[in-house]
């Protein structure tokens, strides 16, 4: 597993999953799995921003990007010019 | 564009000025109904309900603006007041909410995301979505002195903070409902329509607190027709929505629901109704993409809010205490 991948399900895993019974997958959905809300999701984007040094853009956060863990480890990897 | 369908206006308030007095005599054992009036639609047609059922000598009006409200809110709370003739109060709360730490506590995160925020500037919090319309995203926006209009978004702390500080007004004003409906022997109403209470639009133990909500079941539509119908002033009738909680002025869909009110009506009424995301789309004239957006939103919202609508949880039952 990558560092991103598992520094990110490390923060879910701490903030977001607290008494949950789901197993989360690296392509599950976060949202549809409902692991995270709007507020959760605004923290792990805050989380994203301030570990990684990157920001995100309104028009950044989209399915592709932030959906799964997977999504986020190839967007944080495309922020910080890694592909 | 396409209205939800028509309401025999004279059958409903009979059903509801029935239900009223069934309610406040004999179910709650009270002599009459405390309503806060805040000039808005919703809470002028909740307390012409309330007179029409009990009588203008039961209902008591409260008139409660604060730092931040518009001089034409406790206007059209005045007149209304008047023109249904019952006895209320305007008690400035922006003192209280002063000494709680609710200014001090918005104005902490205004100042952090808004370099230059002062007590001159004015601001609102406006709603977007992000993930295919499955995450709300909130900004602030304000003006300074000088006019020049600045937006930030907000992070989930500072979002929750200010949330939790501007959710003190409406607690404050609730705590001062039920001083008058204790002093009264009376009762408190709540004034939801059916949108704000089917997607949360309420404060916990704020506005979403009261002993009956006889609008909760009418679409926002409904109850401008019902104040039409109940002769309300036009000044009232003629409103647009607004939360009157922020020193911008923000409308309650910019804010909260995305859409203006006659088009989340019929967004909710087809979703209830269980039509397909194509026939809302042909109704709003809208993408079925847009409709199936909407959709996921009103499912959203109602999963994301049940908090607000769940009664404390008991550890164990107390099969004595009947609360049916």
């Amino acid at each position: 597993m990558s560092d991103v991948k598992k520094t990110v399900r490390a923060f879910i895993t701490t903030n977001f999953m607290l008494g949950a019974e789901v197993t989360l997958g690296d392509s599950d959905s976060l949202l549809q799995l409902q692991i995270v809300d709007s507020t959760g999701f605004l923290e792990l984007v805050n989380f994203l921003e301030s570990h990684y040094g990157l920001k995100v853009a309104d028009d950044e956060m989209v399915p592709e990007n932030l959906e799964s863990i997977d999504n986020i480890e190839q967007f944080v990897a495309r922020k910080l010019g890694h592909n | 564009m396409a209205k939800l369908p028509n309401l025999d206006y004279a059958a409903e308030a009979e059903r509801i000025c029935e239900r009223l007095r069934d309610v406040t005599f004999n179910s709650l054992r009270r002599r009459g109904l405390v309503v806060a009036m805040s000039g808005g639609i919703d809470s002028s047609a909740s307390v012409a309900l309330a007179v029409r059922a009990l009588g203008a000598d039961k209902v008591f009006g409260l008139l409660l603006p604060e730092r931040d409200s518009s001089g034409e809110a406790s206007k059209l709370g005045r007149l209304l007041a008047e023109h249904l003739g019952v006895r209320y109060v305007l008690q400035d709360i922006s003192q209280t909410l002063e000494a709680i730490g609710c200014y001090a506590a918005q104005d902490e995160v205004l100042r952090k995301v808004l370099p230059g925020f002062g007590p001159e500037w004015k601001f609102k919090l406006v709603l977007s979505t992000a993930m295919g319309g499955k995450v709300g995203i909130t900004r602030v926006v304000a003006h300074d002195p000088e006019g020049r209009q600045h937006e930030q978004r907000l992070t989930a702390a500072d979002y929750l903070q200010i949330v939790a500080a501007t959710n003190f007004k409406q607690r404050i004003r609730k705590t001062l409902e039920y001083f008058h409906a204790d002093r009264l022997h009376y009762a408190v109403v709540g004034t939801p329509n059916r949108l704000e209470y089917d997607q949360g639009f309420f404060v916990k133990n704020g506005d979403g607190a009261a002993d009956v909500k006889p609008i909760a079941h009418l679409f926002k539509s409904h109850v401008y027709g019902m104040a039409k119908f109940l002769g309300l002033p036009a000044a009232i009738v003629d409103t647009t929505p607004t939360t009157d909680t922020f020193s911008l002025s923000q409308g309650q869909d910019e804010f909260y629901f995305g859409l203006p009110y006659p088009q989340m009506d019929l967004a909710l009424w087809h979703f209830n109704a269980g039509r397909s995301a194509a026939e809302l789309a042909q109704e709003l004239g809208c993408e079925v993409a847009v409709a199936e957006q909407r959709y996921e939103n009103i499912r959203v919202k109602r999963r994301t809010t049940s908090y607000l609508h769940a009664a404390p949880v008991l550890v164990v039952p107390v099969p004595e205490i009947d609360l049916g």
